[in-house]
């Protein structure tokens, strides 16, 4: 049910919101861009990456997860809360081992254009470098958690749209990781398939396809052409296969 | 349809059983306890791996695990029975007989150094006693053949208040709802403005409401007993001698709100008193104070234990939910809040143990009883966990407005520097803040309060509150996850003097983010050592501090070592 | 208006970022109206002598590395970090994933068609650290340029920034990790 006084105010800017949407749906919805890793339309929000924290009514909220309520007054593209994001993805690029440069996923990767959607020109923390297991069991996927930031996009994937339950989480805190649903703990032994959205979900170059990597030319991928920021990327990334010939 | 998650097939449970039996939790008994259970085995792995007490590699058949809380740890101690059984920490001896390892705080505060052993408590290790625990676990002597008072838990209660000068008869409070209504009896809960005693003060009355209102068939009540927060140990006491008041405050809650079915979460560190607990439950059954149609006012209620497995995440009330469930103790997202949908989804009020003996006492009292005592925002009595530097460490129940300097005096401290209100997750104050009050509107507290006296190394002490959280910390949300972790790294490089003035900037920043930006209270109250220090005792970093620009975050020596000793070994 | 001094160096890493600096071909012949070299694998000056910038290419892999970036902090008023070895640790910060041991035995001994296999134990060669580390881990670095390599266009920008003597600053198409 929708009325006309549904309505929020985001950096100023007045925009409607339906009964239910939260404050990123409504956004996403009046091409109002605010950064987001662990959130995808169409699988349930998380709310764990914290990127796209914004400050409503002076207090800090998950835009993801915070129903969209009449009379909030949103703070998102301010230069203090995207100083905030850049050393929060700061974090996931030290936490983890993102050597952008032998990444099969440069350019497509939405870590690495948060980045520098956000001007960030280095990692600022010292490194953890981590040290991961990497899976290649799969005859068309590569499960690399050395990248993996744990925005369970692909356990939702799996789950929500994929019927499957593949990856989970597990660990504590700085140990938490991904893992497999098969009876060894290894892709190959599981139900995923090529063609599952949980195999192209990954927004960085942790799942990725075998054979796809360099079917485009660096410097041709979709965040050489675009923006993070262009609100209606998500059917160019999925298909970014054909997007280069277009 | 209220869903009776029974004991015996809690995932924790068979966890835990399988443990004690094969001292360790194997692949192959992820895979079998997923098919038991009917869920898929990366939920067994993840539950395994998220909580402490459960290991994937062999244990010994002793199991021992040292505080490393300031207040009932001492890791020297650790440190000696490692030398004399000839291992190392974290390590299982390769005969299988023993393992040695840490533990974040388990409630032993007034006891001085503990540890538990197989799950169980033993308490007041002197050097003498690890003498003698060497030698029994050389010569492979079962615990029951241990010296029994090592096991020995004493109340140490210090000073009784409103509550524990109450003498309760089981059943009384019960008793005394006979023909009144919920709303009556609610009113009554509302009225005495209980707040929540767990740290976060949400009226006790409001939440009940609700819940109550919450449109659903099915409700639960949950008992939080999952003290986790270093340097407190109140609930112990009442779930040691109280057991029968919080119970009965649960029932009552159960009847206000229209919940059938209790869960009372234990925490890990407290399963040597579930026997007791059961046969507390079980007598209550037996007496007509649990079960169907109780004493005769037409409503049915029961409790059931659910024992944790070290996690102190799981003292936050969705993260308990959650790991009631069988699932790791995750925050969920609020809103919604267990009022509205809480276990299993259903409308759910969960409340601390010390609050649920307030109203059991505030239904056979009345509210004014109650509301005579404490400040004008804050009406009762505080359990207080006193421990640390003080000649008599214990529980002070005060009314509501009492100092920090009497709490002191009353304790015996003496040269006092600073004071934890609340455990690391609360305030640390100086000595300029010892007039204040503990109150809700002056200094909040789940009742931990440590005492520390100018001998101690203060840095020290917030360095292992840091190393707490970075231990705790879930890993859902980035900012608590990784800043966790670079406070850790930032406050060790200090306290080791090899940080500038602008490690100490940097600690600064990372700290103010992760406490606004994280998801739950956990991240949001981590960095509180550190900035309550930055802010009352700066000059405690500035003498640790190198005056220079900047220092290496790696030690160039020791980094070369390793190639040092393939260069040599050539 | 005196002369920039400017001195550059590749530590761990490939000289792409100095193969990408020369990539601006003729305007070179601008810029050396303004600045100067010093320490640079260009004229194979061996050290460091006071000067105004250092460019800092590649990951600290071993002692040698951690002296040379000491010299450059103490001679050179600004500091740059070039390139993703410079940065993060990059390509050489790979082999991470292993003990020193690991890659060495892989590298000297196990490795298909070695003759007399040894691990190098001349004393004239650096010892190599435990782990590859970014530069900023051990001095203090004053402004980065990212890119895998940066661009020649990236190294203009940001010397003619520092010429003019304004902040450096790259545009939002010139700032790439790979």
């Amino acid at each position: 049910m929708s009325n006309a006084s549904n309505t929020i105010k985001i950096d100023g800017v007045v925009i409607p919101f339906k009964e239910g949407q939260t404050i990123m749906d409504a956004a996403l919805a009046a091409d109002i861009y605010i950064p987001h890793l662990c959130h995808k339309p169409g699988l349930s929000p998380h709310g764990s990456c914290k990127l796209c924290t914004v400050d409503v009514n002076g207090r800090c909220v998950s835009s993801c997860t915070m129903p969209a309520t009449e009379g909030q007054e949103i703070d998102n593209n301010t230069p203090a809360l995207n100083e905030v994001r850049k050393t929060i993805t700061q974090m996931l690029f030290i936490e983890g081992n993102h050597l952008c440069p032998s990444c099969e996923k440069t350019g497509d990767c939405t870590l690495q254009a948060i980045a520098y959607h956000l001007g960030m020109l280095d990692g600022h923390f010292s490194q953890f470098y981590p040290r991961r297991e990497i899976d290649a069991s799969h005859t068309s996927l590569v499960l690399d958690r050395d990248r993996c930031i744990m925005c369970e996009l692909c356990v939702r994937a799996s789950r929500e749209v994929d019927g499957k339950d593949v990856f989970a989480t597990s660990g504590r805190g700085i140990n938490r990781h991904l893992i497999v649903h098969s009876p060894s703990g290894k892709l190959g032994d599981s139900n995923i398939e090529r063609d599952d959205l949980a195999a192209h979900i990954c927004p960085v170059g942790a799942i990725l396809i075998k054979g796809d990597a360099y079917k485009v030319p660096i410097g041709q991928r979709t965040f050489d052409l675009h923006s993070v920021a262009e609100t209606n990327l998500d059917k160019i990334i999925l298909t970014k296969v054909r997007h280069h010939d277009a | 349809m209220t869903i009776n998650l029974k004991p015996s097939t809690h995932l924790l449970h068979a966890l835990h059983a399988h443990q004690q039996q094969h001292r360790f939790i194997s692949d192959q008994a992820m895979i079998d306890i997923a098919a038991q259970f009917n869920i898929p085995r990366p939920q067994v792995e993840a539950v395994t791996e998220f909580y402490s007490f459960f290991h994937r590699t062999p244990r010994g058949r002793f199991d021992i695990l040292f505080s490393n809380c300031t207040s009932c740890g001492d890791l020297t101690l650790m440190q000696m029975l490692c030398e004399k059984l000839h291992i190392k920490t974290g390590e299982t001896r390769a005969d299988g007989l023993i393992s040695i390892g840490e533990t974040s705080c388990i409630g032993m505060c007034d006891h001085g150094a503990s540890a538990l052993i197989n799950s169980m408590t033993i308490r007041s290790i002197s050097k003498s006693m690890i003498e003698g625990m060497a030698e029994l676990i050389e010569s492979d002597t079962k615990l029951s053949d241990w010296p029994q008072n090592w096991f020995q838990v004493d109340d140490h209660i210090r000073k009784k208040g409103l509550l524990l000068s109450n003498s309760f008869e089981a059943g009384s409070a019960l008793k005394s709802m006979a023909g009144r209504s919920g709303q009556d009896l609610l009113n009554d809960v509302t009225s005495s403005a209980l707040k929540g005693r767990g740290g976060a003060g949400f009226s006790t009355g409001l939440k009940w409401q609700f819940c109550h209102e919450a449109e659903h068939e099915t409700r639960y009540v949950i008992c939080n007993a999952d003290e986790g927060e270093p340097g407190t140990f109140k609930d112990r006491i009442l779930l040691n001698s109280h057991a029968d008041v919080m119970f009965e405050g649960m029932t009552i809650c159960g009847r206000i709100i229209g919940a059938t079915q209790g869960y009372l979460y234990l925490r890990g560190e407290y399963r040597y008193m579930l026997d007791a607990l059961e046969t507390t439950l079980q007598h209550r059954r037996e007496t007509g104070l649990l079960g169907k149609n109780i004493l005769h006012q037409g409503f049915d209620f029961d409790v059931h234990i659910v024992v944790g497995a070290g996690a102190y995440i799981c003292g936050e009330e969705s993260a308990l939910i959650e790991s009631l469930e069988g699932k790791p103790g995750i925050p969920r997202i609020r809103p919604p809040f267990p009022v509205t949908s809480g276990l299993w989804g259903k409308p759910t009020v969960v409340n601390n143990v010390e609050t649920l003996v307030a109203a059991a006492s505030i239904i056979l009292h009345g509210h004014h009883w109650f509301t005579t005592h404490g400040t004008w925002q804050s009406k009762g009595s505080k359990l207080l966990s006193v421990s640390g530097d003080c000649a008599r460490a214990g529980i002070y129940e005060y009314a509501f407005g009492i100092s920090v300097q009497q709490v002191l005096d009353d304790a015996g401290a003496k040269n006092v520097q600073a004071v934890q209100i609340g455990g690391p997750s609360g305030r640390l104050i100086g000595a300029d803040y010892f007039e204040h009050l503990i109150a809700f509107e002056d200094l909040a507290t789940g009742g931990s309060f440590m005492i520390f006296n100018e001998s101690r190394d203060l840095l020290a002490v917030i360095r292992n509150f840091t190393h707490f959280f970075a231990h705790e910390s879930c890993g859902f949300c980035t900012p608590c996850r990784v800043g966790t972790t670079l406070l850790k790294k930032g406050l060790d490089k200090i306290c080791d003097g090899h940080g500038t003035a602008h490690d100490l900037d940097e600690l600064n920043r990372t700290a103010a983010l992760v406490s606004r930006r994280s998801h739950c209270g956990l991240g949001m109250t981590a960095p509180n050592p550190i900035r309550d220090a930055l802010k009352n005792f700066h000059p405690l970093f500035k003498q640790r501090l190198l005056h220079q620009e900047m220092e290496p975050e790696f030690n160039l020596d020791a980094a070369l070592e390793e190639a040092r000793a393939l260069r040599n070994g050539n | 208006m005196p002369k920039l001094r400017v001195g550059t160096t590749s530590l761990g890493g490939c000289f792409g970022c100095h193969m990408s600096f020369l990539d601006m071909d003729e305007r070179i012949v601008d810029l050396v109206q303004h600045i100067e070299f010093t320490r640079s694998p260009i004229n194979d000056i061996k050290h460091c002598e006071p000067c105004d910038i250092g460019l800092i290419e590649g990951a600290l892999c071993n002692a040698d590395n951690v002296h040379v970036l000491k010299e450059f902090r103490e001679n050179c008023k600004i500091i740059i970090a070039v390139g993703a070895c410079a940065i993060n640790g990059g390509v050489p910060a790979m082999r991470n994933h292993f003990s020193l041991q690991e890659c060495l035995e892989e590298a000297f001994l196990d490795e298909i068609g070695l003759d007399n296999p040894q691990i190098p134990s001349d004393k004239e060669l650096p010892l190599l650290l435990s782990k590859v580390h970014p530069i900023h881990e051990v001095v203090k670095v004053d402004y980065y340029l990212p890119g895998c390599p940066p661009s020649a266009d990236a190294f203009v920008k940001i010397l003619t920034d520092l010429l003019e003597g304004k902040e450096p600053s790259l545009p939002k198409e010139m700032l790439h990790y790979d």
